[in-house]
């Protein structure tokens, strides 16, 4: 009998990396109709990342994270979740956001240095990216608590990565969401790599999946890079949480092909020939395409136009971010607090005051 | 003499030291290959070796308690926060672990550790990853607190920070990474709680850290075009506090103003106007004292807002017109 750990936490595929269907688990669920909505979703955030980081070099926006490689991951997941649900990115998942209905030109001018570009549209319940590492962990089991106590009937999911399964927030946030008993999906996108940090070097367990179990709540393992795989799991573990129990932890290995960020060189500390292998191998992109291709899905006109629209789009936001005035040196004031406070007040005073009379 | 950056300076006082002392190490996330967030300590894995630049998992509550443990052995534990910001994760092993076990313990145990943290705005990091809170562990009995200014200082002071008996904060400032100066090529120390006075005056006295005292000095050199000598003062380190240079000086120009980059409430140029209020200098004043320090408001995202956050140098020259002027 096999009982290594990773025996116990197999990675669960649908479609392999030649576009095969492995198993017939979701075979009925598997349509036409569902493959061009995850291709339409995928393809744009990739287009969307490459636009981050060539608006970064062209120095129209600030330090861009770029996420290429994780989009099946990211749009597996924010599919699975409804309207209302909750949503804590990290840094690295504009392309979840912008697949659960945040405002492109919103995300584009978070990056270029406006906070209002944390702002989600009207009804949906995403979180600014979080940067201080696993500190949404907690906030999602928060918002899992409150809506478990008034009886609100919404998930909340949360990203995180490999890294951040070192701090006492993880481990916390586990604990909690498992005695309290939450609808909260930590979804961890394992990349391989926090920063310069290797996963081996990061944790001596196999997988993070296997972490689940000294909370006692389901921890499953996905092949991140195939979002069919990615969907349904999130779907199971949407759905157990929806009824009532409790929360799951899903690992899903996927890989992020560029640099950490874009102040970042990754050749210092890692091999990018893999990255180059791993794409070669294991790209979503492909995947899904040659899966649609051996379905018969696959219409080359149907995806030019797919990809233009999706430029259009893009092309579109940002012209929109672009006609954003330079902000106000008032706004530096707003939201400190609630309502406004007299020494905020005085102090905003005191500073036009000396500005008007240099 | 050489010039080198005040990061190579940083970076040499602690290859110098480990080169001598087995009990040195470093540990912190990205320290390895990657030589830091900022590049202190790159090249160093290769000359000491993993186990003596320990690369760590994202762990700052684990870095710095397990500092404590070490240290607690007799071992030197350098540990390097990535963001200053960050010590709000390691706060209970600093605040209520290393700064007290010696008293607690009968003076016993001995925590002698460095925590080697780069603060500060400018770098367009945002609220979370730009702050100044020098003022929370300079609030903490047991805690040392430095904050150098120049490559010169960073050398000394962190030489005397390693050999230090207790556990010394010593903040770093992202902008002043790049800034050059001379420095010895030999091992030197500088006491901590020796106040260096960076240039002499006779009109004002201002007090000024880290990289506000480059700005000082700049907004210094303008005013003596306009007839005005002012005297800039580092106290290089926090705690303690060399009271007695800060004393003297307010003694001589009669006027006071103290800079930092930190939230002007509740930060340590309170504790600096305080020392004065307090001691014999406070007959000697000429005009109120001025404090000058960050708005309060979280750093913004914004570049140019970021600025307006700070004190700049135009903002150091109005507040010594005025405090000159003052009648
Ligand atoms: C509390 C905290 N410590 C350190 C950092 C610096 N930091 C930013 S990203 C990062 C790596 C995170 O890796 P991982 O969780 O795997 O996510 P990924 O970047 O791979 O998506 C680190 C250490 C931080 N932002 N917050
Ligand atoms: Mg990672």
């Amino acid at each position: 009998m096999n009982t290594s750990i990773e025996s116990q936490f197999p990675t669960y595929q649908i479609i392999d990396g030649e576009g095969n269907m492995v198993n017939d688990d979701y075979k009925s669920e598997i349509t036409e109709e569902l493959a061009r909505k995850f291709y339409e979703k995928m393809i744009f955030a990739r287009l969307f990342d490459r636009k981050g980081v060539n608006l970064q070099r062209q120095g129209r926006i600030g330090t861009y994270v770029p996420f290429e490689g994780q989009e099946a991951a990211q749009i597996g997941s924010a599919l699975a979740l409804e309207d209302g649900d909750w949503m804590f990115p990290t840094y690295r998942d504009h392309g979840a956001t912008s697949a659960f209905g945040h405002s492109l030109k919103n995300i584009f001018l978070y990056w270029r240095g406006f906070i209002e570009g944390c702002v989600p549209p009207e009804g949906k319940n995403i979180f600014p990216p979080a940067v201080p590492i696993a500190s949404q962990i907690l906030h999602a089991t928060g918002t899992a608590w409150a809506d478990k106590k008034k009886g609100n009937d919404r998930v909340s999911l949360v990203y995180f990565g490999d890294g951040a399964t070192s701090e006492g927030d993880f481990h916390e946030g586990l604990n909690f969401a498992s005695v309290f008993n939450v609808p909260a999906i930590f979804f961890n996108q394992n990349n391989g790599f926090a920063i310069s940090l290797p996963i081996n070097k990061q944790m001596k367990s196999k997988t993070i999946a296997q972490k689940a179990l000294a909370y006692d709540i389901p921890g499953v393992r996905v092949d991140g890079n195939d979002i069919f795989a990615v969907y349904f799991e999130t779907k199971k573990a949407v759905d157990r949480a929806r009824n009532g129990e409790g929360p799951s932890l899903i690992e899903a290995l996927t890989w992020r092909y560029g640099a950490h960020t874009t102040t970042d060189d990754p050749t210092k500390y890692r091999d990018q020939h893999e990255s180059h292998e791993r794409r070669e191998k294991y790209d979503p992109m492909t995947r899904l395409e040659k899966f649609m291709q051996k379905q018969g899905y696959w219409d080359e006109e149907w995806a030019e136009e797919v990809q233009k629209d999706a430029s259009r789009r893009l092309d579109e936001a940002v012209e929109e971010m672009e006609k954003v005035e330079k902000s106000d040196e008032a706004v530096m004031f707003d939201y400190v607090f609630g309502t406004d406070v007299w020494p905020v007040e005085e102090q905003k005073q005191a500073f036009f005051a000396d500005r008007s009379e240099r | 003499m050489r010039e080198i950056t005040y990061l190579e300076a940083v970076r040499e006082a602690m290859s110098q030291e480990m080169r001598k002392n087995d009990d040195v190490f470093i540990l912190g996330e990205d320290i390895g290959v990657y030589g830091g967030a900022f590049g202190v300590t790159r090249g160093m894995i290769e000359e000491f070796g993993p186990e003596r630049i320990r690369n760590t998992p994202i762990s700052e509550a684990a870095i710095a308690g397990g500092a404590v443990g070490a240290a607690l052995t007799g071992m030197r534990p350098i540990l390097e926060l990535q963001f200053s910001d960050f010590i709000t994760i390691a706060m209970d092993q600093i605040v209520n672990q290393a700064a007290k076990l010696r008293y607690m313990y009968g003076g016993k145990g001995s925590v002698p550790m460095v925590l080697r943290t780069p603060a500060g705005s400018g770098t367009g990091a945002a609220a979370q990853h730009s702050q100044s809170l020098e003022a929370w562990v300079a609030h903490i009995p047991g805690l040392k607190v430095v904050q150098p200014s120049t490559a010169y200082d960073a050398k000394g002071l962190l030489k005397a920070a390693i050999d230090d008996e207790n556990p010394v904060i010593f903040y770093e400032h992202k902008l002043l990474y790049k800034t050059k100066g001379d420095v010895p090529e030999e091992q030197y120390s500088i006491p901590i709680g020796k106040a260096d006075i960076k240039r002499e005056g006779k009109d004002v006295t201002v007090v000024a850290t880290s990289i506000m005292v480059h700005k000082a000095l700049e907004a210094a050199e303008e005013l003596e075009k306009e007839g005005i000598d002012v005297e800039v003062i580092d106290p290089r380190t926090l705690v303690p506090l060399d009271e007695e240079t800060i004393v003297n000086s307010v003694k001589k120009t009669g006027r006071l103003i103290v800079v930092h980059e930190a939230v002007k409430r509740g930060g340590f140029g309170g504790e600096i106007a305080s020392v004065i209020a307090e001691s014999e200098a406070f007959d000697y004043l000429d005009s109120p004292i001025k404090r000058l320090g960050g708005l309060p408001i979280p750093i913004p995202y914004n570049p140019n807002l970021e600025k307006a956050a700070v004190p700049q140098v135009p903002d150091i020259i109005d507040a010594v017109k005025e405090t000159v002027r003052f009648k």
